[in-house]
Order: structure tokens, then C-alpha cells, then sequence
């Protein structure tokens, strides 16, 4: 044991020697590589850095050195001691590092193993179609509006112009829905195929829908230009499911009654509608056609420059100026108010713009069709 | 209607190149189905050959005959033939080896009945000109042709047959006339109306045959012309017989033939009687009741009082307007013709048509609108024509009963069409555009403005100023109008439903389940399926009068038979886990509905009342969605074993919608319910706000057998309309101060249902109780027979402080003793 106020003796401090710092540095260098793990390090520690280790013993001789030598020694034992932690912490990061490498390459896995754990379902993209047409359209400042399926023949015909002798009335193909009978408890659908039928019973006055027209009427009943609106929406002939016909449709109309609407609204509409969905080199083209409800009628081509099977103008849909006769039975004055209404399948455009041949893989429901368009087209 | 080229050019001047036709009427809005150049129907030496000699051969089963024909060549052909309706000497049509005949059929040099032949001479059905195939083709005498030259002048094969569908409101464009002003109109060259001729005969005193209209409304024009001593026998040329076919209009005789030529030609539906047979006095009335006719196709009808018929003294002899009658038409005897054009009114007519299912062609003009003004000229074409090729006189006396009104004027605001088309139309352009239509169009007078327009006799259609507005922005052109897009005023976005419903429809998907959209067809058999009793309100439908199967009258009132028919779709072609769903409406009928709605005009808006009374006739149609599952809802793999699809996956995919709903957890609730179709004791109905929303679980095994699909299969369903909308969500206030956590295994009687000990749990526990959740159910020997431990995580949490362990513990105790109190429920261990 010393003590700092031990008189100065030369043999203790020779444990200051340069020689013998030296040697104390090269040995815990030594030491420490020798550990093959922190572990180890750990327990090479002490002799080298602990209480007992050289330089620790050395320090407290400099006590001993006249005032004037202990500056110097000072500063060589703590460089020692400097040299031996830096050996230290670097094996020790060494040796961390290593085990880290270690433990991360025994944990490897085979990321290239299934990953189909949690089944993904989908949206149907003919759902999905008329979202994105909707949302389009009520970017523009259109609200969505919606009717029953099962709808009045005033709504689906007589205020639309189709009148009851109307050679397009019997062109729709038309579901007619029977009178219900007066609910009497009866099983009802079980007693469908019976006598009766089609000549017996009173009109019912409905139909399912064979357009989402009917929406328009009801618009216009209920609220006051500025109309702005598109209307999705299901509607039914009585076609047998092939390839290119199914009973069961979708369509998109818009309607626009305002002061001042006129047909270029109406072209600047469906342009922009076009380019949106089909990209902006779609474009449209009008051929004079004939509807009922509007006044003058057209149909319209698309340009779809990405059409799979090459660019072409194909078949989109139908428009016109809503026709005055329409607006008056609907309350609303032709001579202040004039509109354009558009329709189209929601099929059709689907089919078109993803290359769909055959119209029943929108109608089955197989999952592997919905799945392949994910949440959205 | 099809239209042979070669007939329009004979009244307006057609460009050769098709799609220069094409786009002309399709810029008129005539769409063109189909344009066929006959000449590419044959392809290869098709020639005029002369029969040179004709060698019978026989020991065969029918007639055949060796020819030797000169085509052209020093050597003549040598050809067997099948036919024996041609002499040495004739010209014929020969199709030389390497020709084919339409559909495909190859010409080649073959040995047959022992002679070679290096061709065939041809029926006009086999070169496709004509439906006759009595024998081949004889050119006549005169057509200057000589062998070897290409036959297809010969036989018609040089025309364009173009197709094109006429839209219901230009009945004109079912006539060859029709369509030349139409593409005169689109190319800017002068039309040749046949039906414009000066000299065509005054009524005269005696009629060709005596007439008496009873009914004129229904008939306002009966024009009529006797041809006599015309011979029976004499055949229909074969230009017209080749128009016909191409036009798809069968040959019959030349009478016939005439009054279709005549009607293609001009438009004018025209009917030939035989006046011989005819007793009495014609007379147009409605038919009485009771009256039947035989008409020209055989079926024996039974006349309704609405129907307008023709009768003599025999009573009906024609349906007028749609079908002649059987006692009367032209026969192989007839030699005195008697010509009618007559004019009717279209709703009769349709109506009859669609009564008798007779959609004739001249019902399917006179629908559409016939000029009025054209039975002269229609008659006076019809009897040249039976002149020149049936011989016969014709008597001078003219028959016209015509009470024709002329069409209404329209007074036409000058700038309309400007305004409604966004297009400059120059000052007289829209005059000129409806002059070129035909119009009548004066300024008006007494110093009104505006335009006194007459539309043309052949065009009904036009009657408001928007069609006129049409025929000018048509005539000037589609194209011309400028693209713009209108400002539309704010909106208000989607409505809180419809987003809803796409909330709901992204989490089912995000769930696992695939969206399908199913036909909501259904019958008895899907119901009775379903296992659903005789008194269930899911058997009350909306039924349909025409449905596309007997099997699925009725329109569906649960989403489940159709999701489950796309379920059983899908497993028939090898899938074997499914998740499905559907958003859609189903139909309820109203109850005690059964009688018409009113009837609303359209002349004006229907009031409010009558509106409002309308829509109770409206079955409720609310939105339900529905999923059906099956197979692994997660499937086995290299991690482990998958999940099999569940009752509880279905009660899962129900609180899915809810919460997707914006309805938060404390508001929903589940019990236990009995509802076919599901598993009395798998059946979960859920609750929001304690009203029933529908129902999830197992399915019935019954159901699955009856439905082949899996045992085990789920199904939820639930009315989205019946779920209140979330409206503004209030945030919640939350402590950031720790949690206290509690687990509490209690037991009790194994059938308490778990959620009920968790009401009581949050009920004893009062305020401080943050959440409970349920991680673990067992049941043992241990617990005893009956008995089950539910285990609860409680976590205690107060807004202002940290919990001290005897709150959090005084508050558990509370959430116990509630339990015990109400299910006498014990702390395990204890």
C-alpha cells in the first residue's frame, strides 16, 4: 500500500517508467484481441483496467514523483490508461458487431416462402366503375342521384315521352311487374306459376326499370334548376344472358338542366368524361339518332387510343337535349330551362376499356374476375 | 332495311366508293348495319355460258344431264347438270373451276355419272341473287350478253346491298325514297322523288270498286285501282324478284311482289285483292265482337272490337293495316287485281300488332308514320308495273275516299336551333335547312316573329320546335357543334348513404370477401331451399308478369339464394374457400297493394297528392348486404394450420358492416336467435340500438344439402337501411394517466351467454372501467358438468390521476359482484 504523502521512493516509482506503461499497453492489447467473445473481454477486464491492473497502480505513485515530474507522469499514465479502454471499447464493438452479424445470419428465412396467409378479396369493378364515374362527376360539381329499381311505368315511359302507344315502349323489352295480390298470408312466389298470369291480373302499373331514365323525371320533380346530377344504377331488359346481352345491366346517366344549356355543353361534357377515363387523347363524335326524351338525339363514339385490340372509335352511348315535352311534364318551364341528359352501359365501358370479351365474366360472379381488378378500376 | 345500291341510284346519284355511303348516312343518323358488295360474294370465273348440246343421261335416280357449253372458248365446256329447265340454246350462268359460291362453296373439275365436269351452271339461290332453286338460272333472251363474259351484271352480282336500322321516328327511311332523300341531303346532290309525278289520275265519280270508310279515324285514306284481264301466270321479272330478295322479302306472284316492290320503293304498304272473290261493297270498321279472321299466314284470329278490319258482305276479309285475309288474295287464278293504299292511324295499328303478335311490315310502317300524300303515286307505280308484266287494262275509275288533314304548322323562334345547339347558324341558313327537308317555312305574319313552318306530308315526326331544331343542327352537321364545358354550381358531395354504403362494401373487401353482383331473380324452390316457413315475409315478392324462367318469378326479398347460387357457381369450378358478398336491394311488396296506380298525364306536372298517392305503389326496396362463406377463411400453410370459416366469421363480417357503418361497438348488440336459414343454435341476430338489423351464423345443414354447398357454410345478412346513420361522430376525451390491469376468471353456468357477463361486468364496475375484453373460454372436469370460466381482461383507467391498487381492486370487485349477482358467478380459485 502507498500513500500519497508516502516520502518518494525511486523503486515504486519505476512502475511509472515509460517502458513499463508501454509493456502494461501492449499486454491488455494483447489480452483483449486474445478474447474471442464480450464475454470473454469482460473477464479480461480487470488485469487490465481494473483496480490491480498496471496502470491503476501506477497512477497512485505519482504521488511520489517530486511536484515537477508529476505533471508529466500524470499525463503518460493517463495516456496508457487512454490507449488500453480505446483497445478496449473497439474489441468490444469488434466482438458485439460480430455476434450481431452472428445472430442476424442464423435467423435468416426463406422470404421466397407463400405469403397467400390472409385471402385478399375485392370490389366488383362495375361497382368500382361507377364510383370513379361518380366521383368524377361530382369533382364537377354533380351530385349522384338514385331511384328504385322497381319503378312506375309514368316514371321509366310516359314522363319521358314514351307513351303508351310508343313503338319504343315495346322496343325496350320490358320486365312487367304483376299486380301483388292483396296480402293475405298466402305464400305468394310459391303460388307464381299458377293460373292467372299475364291476362288475368290487374296492371300493376310498375316495371323494373329498363334505364336509369326514370331517375331523371324524379330529379326533376324534386328539385329545382340548377340541376346538376349522374345517376348509377341497375336497370333490366329481357334479354337472355350470351356474350353481349344480359338481363341485368348497369348504366350512368348525367343531367344537366340550367338557363342556357346547349348541345356544345353537352360535347364539352362527354369530352372531358371521355378523357378522364379513357386518357387524354380520348376523344367523342355524334351520329343523329332517336330517343324519346330528347330532342335533338345523337349517339356517341368513343376514340380510345389504348383499345387492346388497337385504336378505334367504338360505340359509347346515347345523348341529346332534354326534350321540351319531358321538362313540361315535369314542372319546369322549356322556354326559361334547357338541359342535356347522356347514358351509357356500364358494361359496355368496362368491356371496352379492359379488353372484356365476354359479358357473362362480369355477371357470374367468379371470384378470379372481381380479384384481378382489386379494390378499384 | 336492306337496299339494293342500283335502286337508290335510280333516284339520286351514288358515290361508288362504300364508305363514302356509309359515312353519308351515318352522318344523317341512318345506322348502317352491314354493307355487302355482291361482286366479292363469288369470287373466281363466274361466266355467261351458251348451252350448246344436252345429252339426257339415264339409268340414274333422277334426271341428269350431260352439256356441252360454250363459255367463251374454241373448245366448249363440258358439264353435268341436275336441272332440266333450260333448252339447247339458252344462256346460263356458269361458274368455271376455281370459283366459289357463297358460303365457301369451292367449283373444281370432277368425274361424275361417268362424264367430266368442269363446272356448274347455277341457281339463283346458289349464286345467292334469288331464293329460287326450281332450276338453274336462265338469262333472258335480250340481256345482250354473250358466253365468256362475266356473268355478275348478268345476275345482279355487280350491286351493293347496304343494311341500315331506321330509329322509330323516321318511318320515311323505310322506303327506298326515304333513304336517296336522305343521302341526297348528306351529299349535296338533287333527289328524283318517285313520288312526285304529274300524272296521275283526278278521283273519279265511279270508284274502281265501291268503298265505304265507317271509320274514319281509324282509316282517313282508302285509295284503290282495278287492273282487269291480267294473266295469272306471268312470273315476277327477275330484277324484282332479285330487289325482293335482297330486301329479305320472299317472291310470291307478280301481284304480290308488286305491292312489296311498291312498298320498299315508295314506302307505301299497299295490299292486292282478287275482285273476284271480293261480295259486296268493301267497308272499313272496327271488328265486332265475336268476329274472327283467317289471315294471309294461316292462323285463325280472333278479332278484338279495337282491331280496324275490312269487310264485304262476308263479314272481316282483311286486318287492316297489318294482314290481308286468306278468302281474298291474289291466287294463281286471279285475273282482275284490285290495287289499295290506304292510310291508318298508327296507335290502332300498333296496338293490333302487338295484340295479334303480327309485326308485318306494313304494320311496322304504318306505325312509324306513311305519307298520306303518296297512295296516287304508290298505286299508279303498282299498276304500271302489273301492266307491263302481267298484261291486263286498266279501268279509268279511281277510288279515293280521303279525309287526309294537313300536317299542323310549327312557329319556330328563328334563333332556336342557335340556342340549343351553342352554334352561329348565318341568317336564312336555318330557312334553307328546312326547305331542304321539305318544308313549308314562311315568316309569320301580323308582325309576330318567327318562323310558320309545315313540315313535309312524309315526316309525322315533326310536330314541336325541338324537332325542327334537330333536322337543322342534323342537316348542318353533328360535327360543327363547338365542345364547352358549363359550370355546374357547387355541389354537395355524396350523400351520407352512399358513402356509407361504400364504407361498408371497401371493408368486407378489405375482410377477404369479394364483391359480386348477382341477378335478383328468385323462385319457390330457391325459398323453400332455404327452409323458410309458409308465413315468413321473406315469401311475400314482387312478382313478374314475363320472367325470363318460370323457375324465378319473383323478384328476391333476401340477398342470400342468388349469393348462394354465385357461391355454389364458384365451387363448381374448383374453388373451395369463399368469401362472398353483395350490396344490393331486395323488393317487398306493399301491402295490400293489388289495384293500378292513377293514371298522371304528362301534360302538365302531376300535383303533389298525386304523386305522393303514385309512390305507395312503390315496393319498399330497401339496401341489404349479405356475405356467404365457406372452405378456410385463412388457410393452412407453412405456418400453421388454417382457420376453418365459422359462425362466428360470419357474425365478424356483420360487425364489419356495422362498424364500417360509423356505429360504434357499445351500440351493437348480439343474442341468440332461431331464423331460418341458419342453425338454430349457430344464429347470432344482431342489434343496433336494440332494434333487430339481421341476422349471422352457421347455416342450417338442411339448407347446405338443399343448396349443395358445404357443410358448415355461413351467411350473414343485414338491412343497411335499417342501420340508423352515424352522423357527427362526438371525439372522444381520453386519460393519458396508466392503466390499472386486471384479469378475472369467473365461472358460471355454460349456457349464460358471455356477452350478458360482460354487461354485468361493465355495469358493476362503474366509471373507471376502460374496456373489458374476454381472452379465453374453457370449460373442464374440474369446473364441473354445466359450468364454463370465462376470462376477462378489465383495464381501469381514471380522467384526472393515477389509480391506486385498491381503486383498481374495489372497482373489479364491484365488476364481480355484479356478475355473481346476476349469474351467480364465482372468481375461479375461490
Amino acid at each position: 500500500m502507498t500513500y500519497r504523502n508516502d516520502p518518494y521512493d525511486p523503486k515504486q516509482v519505476a512502475l511509472l517508467d515509460q517502458a513499463t506503461l508501454d509493456e502494461a499497453v501492449s499486454a491488455a492489447e494483447k489480452a483483449f484481441a486474445a478474447a474471442a467473445d464480450p464475454d470473454a473481454l469482460t473477464a479480461a477486464r480487470p488485469a487490465h483496467l481494473g483496480d490491480r491492473a498496471p496502470v491503476s497502480l501506477a497512477r497512485r505513485e505519482i504521488g511520489a514523483l517530486p511536484p515537477a515530474a508529476r505533471a508529466d507522469a500524470g499525463r503518460r499514465v493517463n495516456a496508457a490508461r487512454a490507449a488500453i479502454q480505446a483497445a478496449y471499447d473497439a474489441r468490444l464493438a469488434e466482438l458485439r458487431e460480430a455476434q450481431a452479424q452472428r445472430v442476424l445470419a442464423e435467423e435468416r428465412v426463406d422470404v421466397t416462402l407463400p405469403w397467400d396467409r390472409r385471402p385478399r378479396g375485392a370490389r366488383h369493378p362495375l361497382t368500382t366503375l361507377m364510383e370513379r364515374i361518380g366521383d368524377l362527376f361530382v369533382g364537377m360539381g354533380y351530385e349522384v342521384a338514385e331511384g328504385p329499381e322497381v319503378e312506375l311505368e309514368w316514371y321509366n315511359f310516359d314522363a319521358l315521352n314514351i307513351g303508351p302507344d310508343h313503338p319504343a315502349r315495346t322496343m325496350m323489352d320490358t320486365f312487367y311487374v304483376a299486380a301483388a295480390r292483396v296480402a293475405s298470408g298466402a305464400a305468394n312466389v310459391a303460388g307464381a306459376a299458377g293460373a292467372g298470369g299475364e291476362s288475368a291480373a290487374p296492371a300493376s302499373g310498375l316495371v323494373l326499370r329498363t334505364h336509369t331514365s326514370p331517375v331523371q323525371a324524379r330529379t326533376m320533380l324534386t328539385r329545382r334548376p340548377p340541376i346538376y346530377v349522374v345517376c348509377p344504377g341497375r336497370v333490366y331488359r329481357t334479354d337472355e344472358l350470351d356474350a353481349t346481352h344480359t338481363p341485368v345491366f348497369h348504366q350512368v346517366e348525367g343531367l344537366v338542366v340550367d338557363r342556357g344549356i346547349t348541345m356544345a355543353h353537352l360535347k364539352g361534357t362527354l369530352d372531358h368524361f371521355a378523357r378522364a377515363m379513357f386518357g387524354p387523347q380520348a376523344a367523342t363524335r355524334w351520329r343523329p339518332s332517336y330517343f324519346p326524351f330528347t330532342e335533338p338525339s345523337a349517339e356517341f363514339d368513343l376514340w380510345f387510343p389504348e383499345h387492346r385490340e388497337g385504336a378505334r372509335w367504338v360505340e359509347w352511348g346515347g345523348c341529346g337535349m332534354v326534350n321540351p315535352r319531358v321538362l313540361v311534364a315535369c314542372g319546369l318551364d322549356p322556354q326559361e330551362y334547357s338541359g342535356f341528359a347522356f347514358g351509357m352501359g356500364i358494361e359496355r365501358t368496362l368491356m371496352v376499356r379492359h379488353g372484356i370479351s365476354d359479358m357473362r365474366d362480369m355477371v357470374e360472379g367468379d371470384v378470379r374476375f372481381a380479384r384481378a381488378f382489386g379494390m378499384g378500376v | 332495311m336492306r337496299v339494293c345500291v342500283s335502286w337508290l341510284r335510280e333516284y339520286v346519284e351514288v358515290p361508288a366508293d362504300v364508305d363514302q355511303v356509309d359515312a353519308a348516312l351515318v352522318r344523317m343518323g341512318l345506322e348502317v348495319e352491314e354493307i355487302v358488295d355482291l361482286s366479292t360474294t363469288v369470287t373466281g370465273p363466274l361466266v355467261v355460258g351458251r348451252v350448246e348440246r344436252i345429252t339426257e343421261l339415264t339409268g340414274f335416280k333422277k334426271p341428269i344431264r350431260h352439256c356441252l357449253v360454250d363459255v367463251g372458248n374454241p373448245q366448249p365446256q363440258s358439264i353435268v347438270c341436275g336441272a332440266t329447265n333450260f333448252a339447247e340454246g339458252d344462256q346460263v350462268v356458269v361458274a368455271l373451276p376455281g370459283a366459289v359460291l357463297p358460303g365457301g362453296f369451292a367449283i373444281g373439275a370432277r368425274k361424275t355419272y361417268g362424264h367430266l365436269s368442269e363446272g356448274m351452271i347455277c341457281s339463283g339461290r346458289e349464286l345467292g341473287v334469288s331464293d329460287d332453286h326450281s332450276g338453274i338460272l336462265v338469262l333472258p333472251a335480250d340481256l345482250g350478253v354473250r358466253p365468256g363474259e362475266d356473268a355478275r351484271p348478268a345476275v345482279g352480282l355487280d350491286d351493293i346491298v347496304v343494311e341500315v336500322n331506321i330509329t322509330p321516328d323516321r318511318g320515311y327511311c323505310l322506303s327506298v325514297r326515304g333513304i336517296a332523300r336522305e343521302l341526297s341531303h348528306a351529299l349535296g346532290v338533287p333527289l328524283r322523288d318517285p313520288a312526285r309525278r304529274d300524272d296521275l289520275p283526278a278521283p273519279t265519280a265511279t270508284p274502281a270498286y265501291p268503298v265505304q270508310v265507317e271509320d274514319p279515324k281509324g282509316c282517313d285514306r282508302f285509295y284503290g285501282r282495278l287492273v282487269r284481264g291480267t294473266d295469272p301466270a306471268a312470273p315476277t321479272p327477275e330484277w324484282m324478284r332479285r330487289r325482293l330478295y335482297h330486301a329479305g322479302i320472299r317472291s310470291i306472284s307478280l301481284a304480290v311482289d308488286i305491292t312489296n316492290y311498291v312498298m320498299l320503293e315508295l314506302g307505301q304498304p299497299m295490299h292486292a285483292w282478287d275482285a273476284a272473290t271480293l261480295r259486296g261493297p268493301l267497308v272499313v270498321r272496327r271488328a265486332r265482337p265475336g268476329e274472327r279472321l283467317t289471315t294471309l299466314d294461316g292462323v285463325d284470329r280472333a278479332l278484338d272490337p279495337e282491331d280496324l278490319v275490312i269487310a264485304d258482305d262476308t263479314g272481316p276479309v282483311s286486318l287492316a293495316a297489318v294482314m290481308g285475309g286468306s278468302t281474298t288474295e291474289v291466287s294463281d287464278s286471279t285475273v282482275d287485281v284490285l290495287f289499295e293504299a290506304a292510310h291508318w292511324d298508327p296507335v290502332t295499328v300498333a296496338r293490333t300488332a302487338r295484340r295479334h303478335k303480327l309485326p308485318s311490315e306494313a304494320a311496322k310502317r304504318f306505325e312509324r308514320g306513311v305519307d298520306p300524300l303518296i297512295p296516287p303515286a304508290a298505286t299508279a307505280r303498282a299498276v304500271e308495273l302489273l301492266v307491263e308484266y302481267g298484261g291486263g287494262v286498266v279501268s279509268p275509275d279511281v277510288l279515293d275516299v280521303n279525309t287526309v288533314t294537313p300536317p299542323e304548322q310549327i312557329t319556330l323562334a328563328p334563333d332556336l336551333a342557335g340556342r340549343t345547339a351553342g352554334v352561329e347558324y348565318p341568317a336564312g341558313r336555318v330557312v334553307q335547312l328546312l326547305q331542304e327537308i321539305g318544308c313549308d317555312v314562311r315568316a309569320a305574319e301580323d308582325g309576330q316573329t318567327g318562323l310558320v313552318v309545315t313540315p313535309p306530308s312524309w315526316r309525322p315526326d315533326l310536330t314541336d320546335p325541338a324537332d325542327l331544331v334537330e333536322e337543322v343542327v342534323r342537316l348542318d352537321g353533328y360535327d360543327k357543334v363547338p365542345s364547352e364545358l358549363p359550370i355546374a354550381p357547387p355541389g354537395n358531395g355524396l350523400t351520407a348513404t352512399q358513402l356509407r354504403r361504400r364504407t361498408v362494401a371497401r371493408a368486407l373487401a378489405e375482410a377477404g370477401y369479394v364483391e359480386t353482383l348477382c341477378y335478383p331473380f328468385v323462385g319457390p324452390a330457391a325459398l323453400d331451399a332455404l327452409g323458410l316457413p309458409a308465413d315468413d315475409p321473406r315469401r311475400q315478392a314482387v312478382r313478374l308478369v314475363n320472367p325470363l324462367s318460370e323457375e324465378e318469378p319473383a323478384l328476391r326479398t333476401t340477398l342470400l339464394p342468388p349469393l348462394l347460387a354465385t357461391l355454389r357457381r364458384n365451387l363448381g369450378r374448383g374453388q373451395r374457400d369463399l368469401a362472398l358478398y353483395e350490396l344490393g336491394l331486395v323488393f317487398h311488396p306493399r301491402e295490400g297493394a293489388g289495384t293500378t296506380p292513377p293514371r298522371m298525364g304528362v301534360a302538365h306536372r302531376p300535383s303533389d297528392e298525386q304523386l305522393a298517392s303514385a309512390e305507395t305503389f312503390v315496393p319498399e326496396q330497401p339496401w341489404h348486404v349479405a356475405a356467404v362463406l365457406c372452405g378456410e377463411i385463412s388457410p393452412s400453410g407453412w405456418w400453421g394450420a388454417g382457420q376453418q370459416a365459422s359462425w362466428a366469421d360470419a357474425v365478424e363480417a356483420a360487425r364489419v358492416v356495422v362498424s364500417a357503418a360509423g356505429i360504434s361497438g357499445d351500440r351493437v348488440r348480439v343474442q341468440a336467435a332461431a331464423v331460418a336459414p341458419w342453425h338454430p343454435g349457430r344464429c347470432a341476430e344482431v342489434l343496433v340500438d336494440g332494434v333487430v338489423v339481421g341476422h349471422a351464423g352457421e347455416l342450417h345443414p338442411q339448407v347446405c344439402a338443399a343448396l349443395e354447398v358445404p357443410r358448415r357454410t355461413c351467411a350473414m345478412e343485414l338491412n343497411l337501411d335499417a342501420v340508423p346513420l352515424p352522423g357527427i361522430v362526438p371525439a372522444p376525451r381520453f386519460s393519458t394517466f396508466p392503466p390499472a390491469l386486471i384479469d378475472v376468471a369467473l365461472v358460471v353456468d355454460a349456457d349464460v351467454p358471455a356477452a350478458e357477463v360482460q354487461q354485468a361486468l361493465v355495469a358493476g364496475a362503474g366509471e373507471l372501467l376502460e374496456s373489458v375484453r374476454l381472452f379465453d373460454v374453457y370449460s373442464s372436469e374440474q369446473l364441473g358438468e354445466g359450468r364454463k370460466s370465462l376470462a376477462y381482461k378489465l383495464t381501469f383507467r381514471a380522467p384526472d390521476r393515477t389509480l391506486t391498487g385498491e381503486e383498481a381492486l374495489a372497482a373489479r370487485d364491484a365488476a364481480v359482484a355484479e356478475a355473481a349477482q346476476r349469474f351467480g358467478a364465482t372468481l375461479r380459485g375461490q
